[in-house]
């Protein structure tokens, strides 16, 4: 077993600190993942990454701890998004491409500062792309307590938000209030996103949140199923790419690994396209 | 028919996974005739129209245009879909739309000529769009872009101005005044027009000719020749009674138990 | 700023500038912000690569932005609430990443890729920049009025004739071409910003659409100059502002909007 899990894997502390987190965010980003993509909005999942991308560059040129800055730009993305959903259909995409213009510029300002007058290094690097292995031992309860608490919210608000998700006018009959469930809804998945930010970087952290879920909901059409599938596909995924970058450190003599998040993203590709080919197969009389 | 006519649909069989929702449907329509394709929702007037366009495909039959195959003759017919969405901030006037109806398939961005304005000028007086001609094109009103649609497809100089359920939704004052305006410039324009419509009253007095349309079969004729009860009887497949009271016609169709037993062919082409 | 290597930029960014703007006004009248952030993104992976193998990077992104162009165009018109052409994004940014994290010199070449440097921009670029990006120009502007015509009423145009596939991939092609040269100025992860928001002001001040077109070009020109401008004083990233004074132009547009 020696060629997967290269010597030393389960004794090194930040690998065990990196399944545990990896374990959690996965998790939670599968259950939010099912109600984004049954809600149609994973554009505005990709959007709330760009605005956290800002957050934690802004974190990390200001000595913030990283989890703050992404938590904060991911949901003042939300508010902005809130803000433009106002408008028609075509102005609002317009809307949304300026505004997240300007924020992924900063974002460069950001990084590009840090690089410049801070003495970190590789800034760009772990805040786009991630770096599971560095995150300090002290955010981590503080990160596990967060998802831990999304997972609650979702608990409780998932028929509702079901119902007004898939027949907004049978949840108003009902009592209930499908613009604020919206709402509610769009600041736990900010917060999720800022958690994956963490764990695979800003850029690609729409592949956790959707991809696992998107899968599920190929294979399986009961809520239920899909939250479970999700949450297998999703772990296995993160646990699958935590190990690979561990291995990939002895690839090569000059010990340069490749990043978790290329092998979470392409795992979560594959077994995306792999559903996919399933489903196609089988719909096909 | 003594001259080519300006459309002959023959034979035309379109099928959907194995459901026929074209039968061997046929019928022509000479130069200047205005038609109305009569059916309820759902018997194949959009797949018709489609397959008229050249926008889907036939597994059999086939479509002429002025004598001549439906692949070549792209600039015959003026099409005016039922409904178009527009940006509302897209940067064109009304008068720029119905201008693209003229060169819209041409490369290249050379001033357009005089004649060419003038063109567009009396387009734009036919369909009474005087007020609105430099609106932006996303800014009309429901009517009001209707009457930029039909501009644009009569500027291009068609022989068949074919439109896609022009009176849906429409109250019956404006129903009239779209009749009236098709009326009026298909005697100006000499051009020939074909409409689908779930209902024909409002037509009756300016149909030259009835397409009448059920479960994919047709009748083609006058309407005094195809709302006849034994034709549509014969149409349907089960008892129909046609009642004629102030002018307007009414279809009384019962519903019949066995749907099965439909006579194979119905197409009833009463010009021959 | 207006002598040595500084010359090159100026006539690099003008170049890239028009084309941008000239593109992005069919961009988004076609409503393809879509592709125009997604190709960008496949251009990253593409000129990551080619500097991990030591070729010219330029290559890399045409050859990837090309290939971005085509798959998008085979995919169909998927709106962009499509889970798979978002995970085929993400999945490129991430072999991007992982090119750059084997060549030692991280840090810098991720930067100057995603949000583009003045510097980027050496003597040799300036002729395939100019060939690239002036025949770019040339062709949108044939094609002009059927573009336009498909883009409005697609059913009208192909009920005229008018092939909507071909032009399709025929225009993803072209914004490629215009990644290609854009990105070693603006970055990636901004190029969007010009192809967007300089019409979408343009728009905004005119309904006439030739005016739209030209203007549309001219606004993409002064943000760039004041990117530039601004990059060569303060020594920041390019990139940054020409996000900033993209979105400084849509906003005036729409105060100019809602005034009237």
């Amino acid at each position: 077993m020696h060629w997967l899990f290269a010597p030393g894997l389960l004794a090194s502390a930040p690998v065990r600190q990196a399944l545990l987190l990896g374990f959690l965010i996965a998790l939670t980003a599968a259950v939010v993942g099912v109600f984004v993509v049954v809600r149609g909005q994973s554009f505005a999942g990709h959007a709330l990454t760009d605005v956290a991308t800002t957050g934690g560059a802004g974190a990390a040129l200001y000595g913030l701890t990283p989890l703050v800055g992404f938590l904060t730009g991911a949901v003042a993305g939300a508010g902005a998004m809130e803000l433009i959903g106002r408008e028609r259909a075509q102005r609002r995409d317009v809307a949304t491409g300026v505004v997240l213009g300007g924020a992924t510029g900063l974002s460069g300002l950001f990084l590009y500062l840090s690089a410049t007058t801070t003495s970190s290094t590789g800034v760009t690097q772990r805040v786009l792309f991630g770096s599971l292995f560095s995150v300090s031992s002290a955010m981590v309860p503080a990160a596990l307590l967060i998802g831990a608490l999304v997972l609650v919210v979702m608990a409780i608000v998932a028929r509702p938000l079901l119902l007004s998700s898939v027949s907004p006018d049978i949840a108003t009959a009902r009592g209930l209030s499908p613009l604020t469930l919206g709402l509610a809804f769009l600041l736990v998945a900010a917060t999720t996103v800022g958690l994956c930010a963490l764990a695979i970087g800003s850029i690609l952290s729409t592949a956790l949140l959707i991809g696992p879920a998107a899968a599920a909901l190929k294979v399986t059409r009961s809520l239920r199923s899909a939250i479970i599938v999700a949450s297998v596909l999703g772990v296995a995924a993160t646990w699958a790419g935590i190990v690979l970058s561990y291995d990939s450190y002895t690839w090569r003599s000059s010990h340069q690994g490749l990043p978790v998040s290329f092998f979470v993203v392409v795992l979560i590709l594959l077994t995306y396209g792999l559903c996919a080919w399933r489903r196609a197969r089988s719909t096909r009389v | 028919m003594t001259d080519t006519p300006v459309l002959a649909v023959s034979n035309v069989t379109v099928s959907f996974d194995g459901r026929r929702v074209l039968d061997d449907v046929s019928f022509a329509i000479a130069p200047g005739e205005f038609t109305g394709l009569i059916g309820s929702n759902g018997v194949g007037k959009t797949t018709l129209l489609r397959v008229i366009l050249g926008l889907q495909k036939t597994s059999a039959g086939t479509i002429t245009i002025n004598g001549q195959p439906r692949a070549k003759a792209h600039s015959a017919i003026g099409y005016v879909p039922q409904r178009v969405s527009v940006d509302p901030d897209a940067p064109l006037r009304a008068r720029d739309f119905v201008a693209l109806g003229l060169d819209g398939h041409r490369l290249g961005l050379r001033r357009r000529s005089e004649e060419s304005r003038a063109k567009i000028e009396r387009v734009l007086a036919a369909v009474g769009a005087g007020s609105f001609a430099d609106t932006r094109l996303g800014e009309l009103s429901g009517g009001e872009l209707q009457r930029i649609l039909i501009a644009a497809a009569l500027i291009s100089d068609p022989s068949l101005l074919l439109l896609d359920e022009p009176l849906a939704n429409l109250d019956p004052r404006s129903v009239q005044e779209i009749v009236a305006l098709l009326h009026r410039i298909a005697q100006d324009f000499q051009v020939a027009i074909l409409l689908s419509a779930h209902e024909m009253n409002a037509l009756l007095p300016v149909m030259d000719r009835i397409v009448y349309l059920t479960a994919g079969r047709c009748a083609s004729g006058t309407t005094d020749e195809v709302v006849q009860s034994d034709v549509l009887s014969a149409l349907y497949g089960h008892h129909v009674d046609v009642l004629r009271l102030h002018g307007r016609v009414l279809v009384v169709a019962e519903p019949s138990d066995d749907v099965d037993h439909l006579p194979s062919h119905a197409t009833l082409n009463l010009d021959a | 700023m207006f002598s040595g290597f500084m010359i090159h930029a100026w006539e690099v960014g003008t170049i890239v500038a028009i084309v941008a703007g000239v593109v992005g006004f069919f961009v988004v009248l076609r409503d393809s912000a879509f592709p125009a952030h997604a190709i960008p993104n496949g251009a990253f992976a593409g000129a990551a690569g080619a500097s991990l193998i030591g070729v010219s990077t330029l290559i890399g992104l045409g050859v990837f932005a090309a290939a971005g162009a085509l798959a998008i165009a085979a995919l169909g018109r998927r709106t962009r609430n499509d889970v798979a052409t978002a995970l085929v994004l993400v999945g490129i940014l991430a072999v991007g990443a992982a090119f750059l994290s084997q060549s030692t010199s991280y840090e810098p070449e991720v930067f100057s890729l995603l949000f583009g440097q003045i510097l980027g921009v050496g003597t040799n670029q300036l002729l395939p920049v100019a060939v690239v990006g002036l025949g770019s120009c040339l062709i949108v502007i044939a094609l002009a009025r059927p573009l336009l015509l498909s883009s409005l009423t697609p059913d009208i145009a192909r009920a005229r004739g008018l092939r909507t596939d071909g032009l399709n991939v025929v225009f993803l092609l072209i914004v490629a071409a215009v990644t290609t040269i854009a990105v070693p100025v603006v970055g990636t992860l901004l190029m969007f910003t010009l192809m967007i928001g300089p019409p979408a002001a343009a728009r905004g001040f005119t309904k006439r659409p030739v005016v739209a077109l030209s203007l549309s070009a001219l606004i993409a020109v002064v943000v760039l100059w004041a990117a530039i401008a601004s990059a060569y004083a303060m020594n920041w990233p390019v990139g940054f502002f020409v996000g900033i004074f993209s979105a400084l132009a849509y906003g005036l547009s729409r105060l100019w909007q809602w005034r009237r």
